[in-house]
Order: structure tokens, then sequence, then C-alpha cells
């Protein structure tokens, strides 16, 4: 037991773990109270939408516009599903469900766009997500431009957390694994990629298809939580500030993606107190972020554990067993 | 043991985090009354929840001024809801939650007030918006939602208002209409106008639809130019329906055109030209042409004030924010309970938008006001009732 526990891996689940034991009993003792759970789910949320985002832009270096699309597909599925039957098995049906309609769009989309790069691409899935709004704005099953209200909520921390470390996990153990690395060797240099061996497109897909996947899941969670959904929540702006996200962290940077998303959420609730230069102070952060810190608040790099060990030594001053 | 060293400093690290964002305190002061505002002050409809919140202050700042309710001075809390549902919502629970307010007022239009409603029903608290016109605002087909109010009339009954209006008032037979067919608001109107214009013996010439944002609309007027009408229903926004009158009367259009309270903005009169302007009428919640003693004090006050004409959204919020003190002066208690109750049982009250009722539906019954412009300023104003 103890070897496991001494592992990076069980490292990684103390660490987990401990997060989520110790946000659950601040929940219960109504420290964090209805309103610092929904900066939670937005946070978490807004984690899963860039880390994903990150995987298609950061690592594959595919420059997409489309996530906001995706995103609705896996909202309109699980908010139509829990509208319908309003059950816990048919919002996780739900879920799975708008995740893997969304997987199949990302599919059918990317295999003839991938074959696309650089501004083509943007345009193409900006194109895509534009499409997939407005369809939903005529269909009659998504009261239109009105939009569905009054789905049930079943999201909770637990869940949040289960789906959030989840794609995560997901999406970094894939970077680690061939295909990842096959990615990253497509963002760096396609061509020299190709000629190394790689299949380019069928690895660009695949990054486009875990994206979409992980957006529907994201859009679910944000229908199940915010009780109302509308086409206009997924435009064009909703694709951007994902971006900002990604770019604020750094492409190419999963913990920067999180942490970028953990501080917009922050910094986003701290000026609710200034309601009418609140815009402004955001926008003005975003600038001075990226004035000074141009390739995003990590750049390439990542904070794991064992970067925390290090601080943990520089602080404590603790050989500890070693 | 490291392992767990570090993890609790993570850990902490993350709590703090959170932490940070909670750190202002409340102050508990039971000598105020707490109400809060969601608006849109930023974001798609900013001028929408500015010019509301700008009446609700008015009204607020009359309310302390002559001794606040029953000796209790109104104190508001303001939030900026960027036009996102989502952050309505988050905003609607922080009120609650943790600015314990009795009352949330907005947000003001309809899908960011509806995604506060579940939020209000959750915390007893109710939420009343002055501009939410959508049908199912406070009622669905699970019936009325509890907490839910609002002092405005809603979308269907501004569409058979004004097929009324168009039978009754302007003995016209034969309509058109040219909706915009990406909101659900134009198609709301249009249906309800179409079926009341039916039923009262008029016919339906053509139907056209737009989408919002377009600008050349004479493809549609060249194609019903040479049917028989006597009557043009136009429910859609200032924008696109001040390029539609423009270029309708350009191609000698000239029979009378109905609208709704979207056209209220003086961009109409820019996009379509004082010589368009004629023989126009729309639907809308409040008219400075109204000389009721009401109405003239709230124009002298808003002007002295902010120095300006006040439009229907000044006055709807002004109405509002005198709707909840007056519920709050008549409720048992100072809690959600008790004001949503004295809601309910609202009779009577005289505002500046007309005087009005509560329903069983949570919405006011009031007179729909039918505004004619004259070379495009408002020449007179006609009270059309239920």
């Amino acid at each position: 037991m103890g070897k496991i526990l001494d592992s990076r891996f069980g490292k990684k689940i103390i660490f987990l773990l401990l997060t989520f034991v110790i946000v659950q009993i601040l929940i219960s003792t109504n420290i964090i109270n209805d309103y610092l759970q929904a900066t939670l789910a937005t946070i978490c949320i807004n984690i899963i939408l860039a880390v994903s985002l990150n995987l298609i832009t950061g690592f594959t270096g595919q420059f997409s516009l489309g996530h906001a699309g995706f995103m609705a597909i896996g909202a309109y599925v699980a908010a139509i599903m829990t509208i319908k039957i309003p059950t816990f098995t048919s919002f996780i049906l739900g879920t799975f469900l708008g995740a893997i309609a969304a997987a199949i769009v990302g599919f059918l989309v990317g295999l003839p766009t991938l074959r696309l790069r650089g501004d083509y691409l943007a345009i193409a899935t900006l194109g895509m997500a534009e499409i997939i709004r407005v369809i939903f704005l005529n269909l009659e099953v998504t009261n239109g431009a009105a939009g569905l209200s009054g789905i049930p909520r079943f999201v909770n921390w637990p869940w949040l957390f289960v789906f959030t470390t989840g794609i995560v996990l997901l999406i970094n153990n894939f970077l680690k694994s061939s295909h990842g690395r096959a990615c990253i060797a497509i963002r760096e240099d396609e061509i020299a990629a190709e000629a190394m061996g790689i299949n380019t497109t069928k690895y660009k897909v695949l990054a486009f298809v875990i994206g979409a996947f992980s957006a529907g899941i994201a859009g679910a969670l944000y229908a199940s939580y915010f009780y109302f959904i509308k086409p206009n929540l997924f435009g064009f702006l909703k694709s951007i500030d994902i971006l900002v996200i990604v770019v604020l962290g750094g492409l190419g940077s999963i913990s920067g993606s999180i942490l970028a998303a953990i501080l917009l959420a922050l910094v986003s609730t701290y000026f609710q107190s200034f309601p009418e230069i609140r815009m402004v102070l955001y926008g003005l952060i975003l600038i001075i972020i990226m004035i000074f810190r141009p390739q995003g608040l990590l750049g390439s790099k990542e904070i794991s554990l064992s970067t925390f060990n290090k601080l943990g030594k520089f602080f404590v001053f603790e050989r500890g067993r070693k | 043991m490291n392992i767990k060293k570090y993890s609790i400093i993570f850990a902490l690290i993350f709590v703090v985090l959170i932490f940070a964002s909670c750190s202002q305190t409340t102050s508990k002061n039971n000598d105020v009354i707490k109400i809060g505002v969601n608006y849109e002050l930023s974001g798609d409809v900013a001028t929408y929840g500015q010019s509301s919140v700008e009446g609700i202050e008015l009204a607020v700042e009359q309310i302390n001024k002559a001794g606040g309710i029953n000796g209790k001075q109104i104190v508001l809390i303001k939030y900026d809801n960027k036009s996102e549902p989502s952050e309505a919502t988050t905003l609607a629970s922080k009120l609650m939650t943790k600015d314990k307010v009795v009352a949330v007022l907005g947000p003001a239009t309809s899908g960011a007030f509806k995604a506060t409603i579940p939020v209000a029903i959750q915390n007893k608290i109710p939420v009343i918006s002055g501009s939410a016109t959508a049908d199912d605002v406070t009622v669905d087909k699970n019936g009325v939602k509890e907490y839910a109010f609002r002092i405005c009339f809603n979308d269907s009954y501004q569409g058979t208002a004004m097929a009324k209006f168009a039978l009754n008032h302007l003995s016209k037979k034969k309509a058109v209409i040219i909706m915009d067919s990406s909101s659900d608001y134009s198609k709301g109107l249009a249906e309800n106008f179409a079926k009341t214009f039916q039923e009262g013996g008029g016919t339906i010439v053509a139907r056209e639809a737009y989408v919002k944002n377009d600008t050349d609309f004479n493809a549609i007027l060249t194609s019903i130019k040479n049917k028989d009408f006597d009557v043009i229903f136009i429910p859609g926004y200032y924008n696109e329906a001040g390029l539609i009158i423009k270029q309708a009367r350009g191609q000698g259009i000239n029979v009378p055109i109905l609208g709704a309270d979207g056209f209220d903005s003086p961009v109409l009169l820019e996009l379509a030209g004082a010589n368009a302007l004629n023989n126009v009428y729309f639907s809308n919640h409040y008219s400075s042409l109204d000389k009721s003693p009401v109405v003239v004090q709230f124009i002298k006050d808003f002007k002295a004030k902010y120095n300006k004409e006040p439009d229907a959204f000044n006055a709807l919020g002004y109405d509002l924010a005198k709707f909840v003190a007056n519920a709050i002066s008549r409720a048992e208690k100072i809690d959600g309970e008790s004001v949503k109750k004295a809601l309910e049982s609202t009779t009577d009250f005289k505002g500046v938008t007309g005087t009005f009722s509560i329903d069983k539906n949570h919405n006011p019954v009031k007179d729909i006001i039918v505004i004619e412009l004259k070379n495009g300023v408002q020449h007179s104003a006609i009270k059309v009732s239920r």
C-alpha cells in the first residue's frame, strides 16, 4: 500500500481525493454557498472547454473557432433528454449521447476540413459552428430563439469533479501516448511528421473528435447547471471566450488552461462589486497579461506535482526520507 | 509523510483561492430593506438594462427621501449580468444567498429572466421583471411559476391588441405581415395578430419573413406591392423595421404600418427618416404624451435627474421599483414569502405605465398604448383596453 501511495500515481490520487473532499466539506458546511458553487461550476466547465480546445489548437496546432458549436450539441441533447425524462439516468445518458453526437459531427466536419491549414480551417470551423447554431435556432424541438428553460439540475460538485478530472486525465494521458506525440509532431512540422510516417489526417481528426466529445460534455454540464440555454449563447463570441482562456494559459499547456480558467472566473467574480467598470477591468487584465506574458501564463510548460515537490522542499526545509 | 504534507499544501492553496473570492462580509443591518438589481449593464442588450436601472434608481431615491418603507430605507444591491443568462443565474443566487435580499428586480430580457426563476423557487425569494414579455415567462404548461412576476404585458397580448386596433380603430380588413423569422418575439406577435385579425373578420393577404440584420427588403416589398391589402404589420425591432418602412414608402406603399414595442427607439427615426414615418402606429408600455398627473410628474423628475426624456424602459424600471416597494410595505414580514404574497394581492397599482392589478398568472392586467407617428414624432397616444 505504502509503495503505491509513494508512487506518482498514488500522489495524484491523494491530491485529487483531498481536493474533492475538502471542497465537499466546505459545501456541506455552506462556506461555499450556492453562489460560489455557481462560480465553481463555471470554472469546471471552462476547464473542460479550454483543455479540450488546447488539445486541438495548442497541441495539434489546428486553429479551430468552432468549439461553441460542439458545446451547443452537447447542451441541447442533454437538455432535451432531461426535460423529456427528468431522471438522473437520463441526464447521464443525455450527457454521453450529447458528447457522442458532438464527436460524430466533429468527425464528419473534421474529415474534409482538417485537410485545410491555418486560416482556412479557422473559417471552416467558424462556419460549422454558425450552421449548428442556426439549425438549433430553427428547430421546433429546441424551441427556436427563445431557448429551452426549466432544465432540471442534476449537476452538483461530485459530478462536476468527476467529469472535469476525467476529461483532463483523458486528454493528459492521450498526449503522453504515442498518439499524443504524433499530434505534437504535426504541430511542430506537418511535412516532417508526414515524412516520419505519421498519418497526419488521422491524428488531426482524432484530436478534433476528442476535443468535440469533451466540449459536448461541457455543454451538457452547462445546460444542466444553469437551467436555461438558447442558441445565441453558443455564438462566435463563446468560441472566442474559450480561445482567450487557452491563449492566456499558454498554447500547449494543460495546467496553463486550468490555471487561466480559474483565474478568469475569479477575476470576473471579484469585479462584480463594480458593475459599471467590470468588463473594462477584465479587458485591461487580459491586455496587461498579454503584454508581459505574450506566450501565456505558463507558455508550453506544465505545473505538476513534482513542481510542487520542489516548491515544498524549498519552503519546508525538510529532506524527508531521501 | 512527505506526500501528505504536499497534498495538504496544495489543497490549502485551492481553498484559499476560493475563500479569497468570498472575503467581502455582508453587514447585518436590520434597519434597511435590501433589494437586488440583476440587470444587463454590459453586453448585447445593455441599453435595456441601463435604462431600467435609471428608472429604478430614481424611484428608490424618491421613496427613501419620503421616509422609506415603513421607516426603513431601501438599499439597492446592483450587479451586471453581462447580458448572459448563466451570469444572471449566478448573480440571482448571490443576491439571494449572500446579500440576503427580499426581492430581485430584473433581468430585462425574457431569456435571462427565465434563467433566474429556478433560483427564486429554490430560495423562496420573488423575482420581478419590468420588461420580460415572452408568453411563457410567468406561466408554462406546468402552471404558474410561483416566485416569478412581471409588470409588462406579454407578446401575445400585444399582437392581439394591434389586430383589434387595426380592425376597430383603423377599420382595415386586409393585412400583410412582415416578420423576423429569427426572433421568437416576432413570431409570437405575428401568430397572435393573425389569429385575432382573422377572428375579427380580416384576412391575411401575405406573410413575408426576413432575418435579423437584413438591410435590403425591396424583394419582399416588390412581391407584395401588387397585392390587394390595406395595412402592414411588422412585428420586429427598430433596426430592420426602420429600413422596411423607408423602402416601403420609397416604393409608393402608403398604407398604415403597424408595429409593437420593438419600434420604440430613436434609431427608428434615424433609419426611416421623418418623411416616411407617417401613418405608422406601434403599441407601447408608456407614452410621454400621456397627460395624467403621475406621468407628468415622472417626466419632470426624470428630466431633473438625468437631463433627458424618459423612454419606455425608464418608465418600466420606475414602475417596477415602486410596485415592489408598494408590495413590501403591505407585506406582513420582510421576507421573500410574505413579499410574494403581497405582490400577488396587488390591485389597482397606479403606475406611470398604467394602473394595473396582478392576475392569477402573475401578469399585470393593464391597458396597452398605441402611439401614432406623424413626421417621425409621436403625435397621439390611444389607449386600447383588453
